[in-house]
């Protein structure tokens, strides 16, 4: 009754949907902190490099595993092979963003066809569908990749499909679900009242209005991923010298971790502040999308 | 106890809601008294305030309404009376019937365990008396093989019989009052007419007062004695059933009895509609009367000043909110 | 004589459920009705919830498999064609729903709504030229243009039913198929839009299937009215017979137990107690024979044994009703708020 009212109220006001979500998430102040830290990090994986007088794999033999200072620009330090560790922890940001948003963007594209499909067409091929779905799901994620790696060598590309391939079946999971909700309703009917082809259906009526929850699951998604990949790098089985990425560094860290902790230090707490902006950027989402699409 | 005794006593009610973009006012200075045994329908469009008016008295409005004004059950002033307080009142002395029987129902329980806690936990009577007055409550909402029933769940049941298990739970404390919001919109209207009649005689068994919601004038003018029509928030009609329905006063309530298609006269061509829209519930109160842009009777005064409820006639109490009832006489 | 603008026959639409006891059971939505339907007029068809009326309007769109019977638009039998075949039934029979909100995509503006029959059905008429035939649908069904840039949330009830209006007109449909159009808006509201569909009506000269569980717009709105009960007809006759002199029980039961604001009125009547016994019967396991016989008070053994067959009135009147014991002609009848003998 409440929502109703405020709805008219905001309705009277000509608002609309999307400015009305913006509103709240801008309104909602940890997401805002979510969004300012993570621009901060995606702008010193790019400016990082610009900054410093050092590239990632110059080795300087006369600093190895110094600890952070100002003299000769080391910021961050150098790890045993005395490379520069602010120029790498950007260039692991980079590889790990870009996994993580790559993966993320290919499991939404691939979760939303396959789950909108499914929940549309139902009957027998949803069925069949979905049980694929559910054998994949099945399938040890780490055991697959350990396999898939063994076979086809270490491949940065392996790692992100094999992420990517499974990541999406949740998405198809969550679209089949709202895909099937949105089939009852009354407007979809109208569509196919009209003869509207399953396609138009699909892409006109429904998948936009179940988009909402996607966006904020891959917003958790992409953290999700970037982790998944550390964890791989950190087993060996992800990225490979001389390229870098979180996962690798703080890998390496750990091994240093009684003479050089800020090896580990520096890369974990960039990790954990993208976790944090990713997860605190999703609840914002979902608190600024979600109470509108229940109506 | 007298004839005349008051069971509710709600003077300038006010119902606000703190919205982003300012306050909401849902129901704007509402009085109105109900003795023991009578029943006033409050009717209007939606958004008129109508059930937060009834929410208001259930002590439900949520936590972002600001009340004002005073609602007294049988002397005990409701509004800022503490959370326990006010849940013990609610659950013994106010029964509720909502709209949905679904919701009001736990579906893991059955019918007759759910009456029978009701008691047992208010009351603290025996597992054996709980039973006896859930049985005999169920034959007065004339719930036939009662005791079949009894052991049913509630999506056993169809939906009239769920509704006649929500009434027979709004009842069976033998509260002074009830409160029922939409209790028949959801049924079948063959089905309507019997639950409403059992409703109706279950109350008066009891002497039980009830102030009910509803969209339907139909449904209130078998029911109700008396009828306050709202508008925007207010009370803009008050008086006797037989009253508001036969000689209705403000020009809202005649074109609201008008609009609707009639089943027994000439079936004519054209309605006469109220143009517009019904009101928002407001941000800004605005000046004047809120009718004045859909009636065709407004004048200059109608934009200016807030007509008050005055008496139209005396004995019995009729009272109308326009300017213009000398003009409608 | 020309054939009607839509013709349906002995129709059965069934579903696969399941009952209470979670057994596989057939529900019999719709069972051997039939109707016809000329240019213009307007039929309406009354029931209660589960008288498979909204399986109706759907089996009419063939939006849900048909069982048996025929369906016929213009004398041409549409009951079986294809998907491909069935575009200029589609156009030619629009719907406007119940929910004026639900049925109305949230994420598209009232315009998009307004013009998709066009981008489906005239797909070479250009984009800005679709547009315009839909503004001025929009103006023609009372609202200010600049509504569709807008979205559904952003108006009222009522201006989204007029919006869903001008979605069923705006490819110049031959037959509109109303489903509780107007049950989910304010009295005020409803009276608006029945005056324009009444309105719209006499312009287009569409025919309009108006289906409502509300008597009283049923009544207002149609010449001929169906009532159904269980899937089946009860009554078939001329809107004015059937509400004046009903034939059937269930008709008559029905038309008594609207609340009427009334108040002396009304309080005889519940006191009285004229109304059919008990609830609805599943439509799961709908009873043998009359399949209003268990709330029927002129039941015989003849009502258990045997269903009704449709017949025509005795005196001549058109239409028909599906009675054994069929009500006397008005003047014999008690009047409302009695009980029936």
């Amino acid at each position: 009754m409440m929502r109703e009212a405020e709805r008219l109220v905001e309705a009277a006001a000509g608002e609309s949907l999307l400015r009305a979500a913006l509103a709240r998430f801008l309104a909602n102040r940890s997401a805002i902190v979510g969004l300012v830290l993570l621009a901060l990090i995606i702008g010193f994986a790019f400016v990082a490099p610009l900054l410093s007088p050092h590239d990632m794999e110059t080795n300087d033999w006369e600093r190895i595993q110094i600890a952070p200072t100002a003299e000769q620009s080391h910021w961050f330090g150098t790890d045993a092979n005395g490379r520069d560790l602010f120029v790498r922890v950007a260039a692991g940001a980079r590889v790990s963003l870009a996994i993580g948003l790559l993966t993320t963007m290919v499991s939404v594209v691939i979760g939303i066809l396959y789950g909108a499909v499914a929940g549309y067409v139902g009957g027998r091929a949803d069925q069949f569908m979905m049980r694929f779905v559910d054998v994949l799901y099945a399938l040890p994620l780490f055991f697959a990749i350990i396999i898939l790696v063994t076979i086809f060598g270490r491949n940065i590309f392996l790692v992100f499909m094999a992420i990517g391939a499974v990541e999406w079946l949740t998405i198809a999971r969550i679209v089949r679900g709202q895909t099937l909700a949105a089939k009852q309703t009354e407007y979809v009917e109208a569509a196919r009242s009209l003869g509207a082809s399953p396609l138009r259906i699909i892409f006109r009526h429904i998948v936009p209005n179940v988009v909402g929850p996607v966006i904020v699951f891959s917003t958790l998604l992409i953290p999700t991923v970037i982790l998944v990949e550390s964890f791989l790098s950190f087993l060996g089985l992800g990225v490979q010298e001389p390229s870098t990425s979180w996962g690798l560094l703080i890998s390496q860290g750990v091994g240093s971790l009684d003479s050089a902790p800020w090896l580990l230090i520096v890369p974990a707490a960039f990790l954990a502040a993208t976790m944090f902006a990713f997860n605190f950027i999703g609840d914002g989402l979902r608190d600024a999308l979600d109470p509108r699409d229940g109506t | 106890m007298s004839a005349s005794e008051t069971v509710l006593e709600v003077a300038q009610l006010a119902v606000e809601f703190a919205a982003r973009r300012g306050n909401v006012q849902a129901v704007r200075d509402v009085s109105f008294t109900l003795r023991r045994g009578r029943s006033l329908g409050l009717v209007g469009e939606s958004g008129c305030g109508k059930s937060q008016t009834c929410f208001a008295i259930m002590g439900l409005t949520g936590s972002n309404a600001r009340l004002s004004g005073s609602i007294r059950l049988e002397g005990t002033e409701l509004i800022g009376l503490p959370r326990a307080q006010l849940d013990r009142i609610r659950g013994k002395r106010i029964g509720m019937v909502f709209q949905d029987p679904m919701t009001a129902l736990t579906p893991h329980m059955t019918v007759g365990a759910q009456l029978s806690e009701i008691v047992r936990h208010h009351e603290g009577a025996s597992r054996d008396a709980a039973r006896a007055r859930t049985i005999e409550i169920m034959e007065r909402m004339r719930i036939n093989e009662v005791e079949r029933r009894y052991d049913m769940y509630p999506f056993e049941l169809s939906g009239g019989m769920r509704q006649r298990i929500v009434i027979a739970s709004a009842l069976i404390l033998r509260p002074s009052l009830v409160l029922a919001d939409e209790p028949t919109t959801a049924l079948d209207v063959t089905v309507q007419a019997d639950v409403l009649r059992t409703f109706r005689a279950a109350i008066d068994h009891t002497r039980t007062s009830l102030v009910l919601v509803s969209h339907d004038l139909g449904v209130v003018a078998g029911v109700c004695d008396d009828v306050a029509v709202m508008y925007a928030g207010r009370i803009v009609e008050f008086g006797e059933a037989v009253e508001v329905f036969g000689r209705p006063q403000h020009p809202y309530t005649r074109a609201l009895l008008a609009c609707r298609p009639s089943l027994d006269g000439p079936s004519s061509g054209r309605l006469p509609a109220i143009d517009g829209q019904p009101p928002v519930p407001g941000v800004v109160a605005p000046a004047g009367c809120a009718f004045r842009n859909r009636c065709g009777l407004a004048v200059d005064a109608c934009a200016q000043q807030l007509p008050l409820l005055q008496a139209v006639r005396q004995q019995p109490p009729h009272l109308a909110a326009c300017h213009r009832v000398e003009a409608l006489a | 004589m020309t054939a009607p603008l839509l013709q349906v026959d002995d129709l059965s639409v069934q579903f696969a459920a399941r009952n209470a006891q979670g057994e596989r059971c057939q529900l019999r939505a719709v069972e051997h009705l039939s109707l016809t339907l000329g240019a213009g007029e307007t039929l309406g068809v009354v029931g209660e919830s589960g008288c498979g009326k909204s399986t109706l309007a759907r089996a009419v769109l063939r939006l849900v498999p048909i069982h048996s019977g025929s369906l016929q638009l213009d004398g041409l039998d549409y009951t079986r064609v294809d998907e491909r075949g069935l575009t200029a039934i589609r156009r030619a029979v629009r719907m406007v729903f119940q929910d004026p909100l639900a049925s109305l995509n949230p994420r598209r503006t009232v315009l998009e709504a307004v013009r998709e029959p066009l981008d489906i059905f005239e797909p070479r008429r250009s984009r800005s030229e679709r547009g315009k035939v839909a503004r001025a649908m929009l103006e023609r069904v009372g609202l200010d243009p600049s509504f569709g840039d807008r979205y559904p949330h952003e108006l009222s009830g009522g201006q989204n039913q007029r919006a869903s209006i001008a979605r069923a007109l705006v490819a110049d449909p031959r037959l509109v198929i109303c489903d509780e159009s107007v049950s989910a808006l304010d009295v005020s509201i409803q009276a608006q839009i029945l005056n324009l569909l009444a309105m719209l009506q006499r312009e287009t000269g569409v025919a309009l299937l108006f289906i409502s569980h509300d008597l009283s717009v049923v009544r207002h709105v149609s010449r001929r009215v169906l009532v159904m009960y269980l899937g089946r007809a009860m009554e078939y006759r001329e809107s004015a017979g059937i509400f004046a002199d009903p034939r059937h029980p269930y008709s008559r039961s029905l038309i008594d137990a609207v609340p009427r604001a009334e108040p002396l009125r009304e309080r005889a009547r519940l006191r009285a107690g004229a109304t059919p016994a008990g609830d609805l019967p599943s439509p799961l396991s709908p009873p043998s024979g009359c399949v209003y016989r268990t709330r029927c008070n002129r039941a015989t053994e003849r009502c258990t044994d045997e269903a009704p067959a449709l017949q025509a009135c005795s005196d001549g009147t058109p239409g028909s009703y599906a009675c054994h014991h069929p009500l006397e002609s008005n003047l014999q009848h008690p009047p409302a708020g009695e009980a029936p003998p």
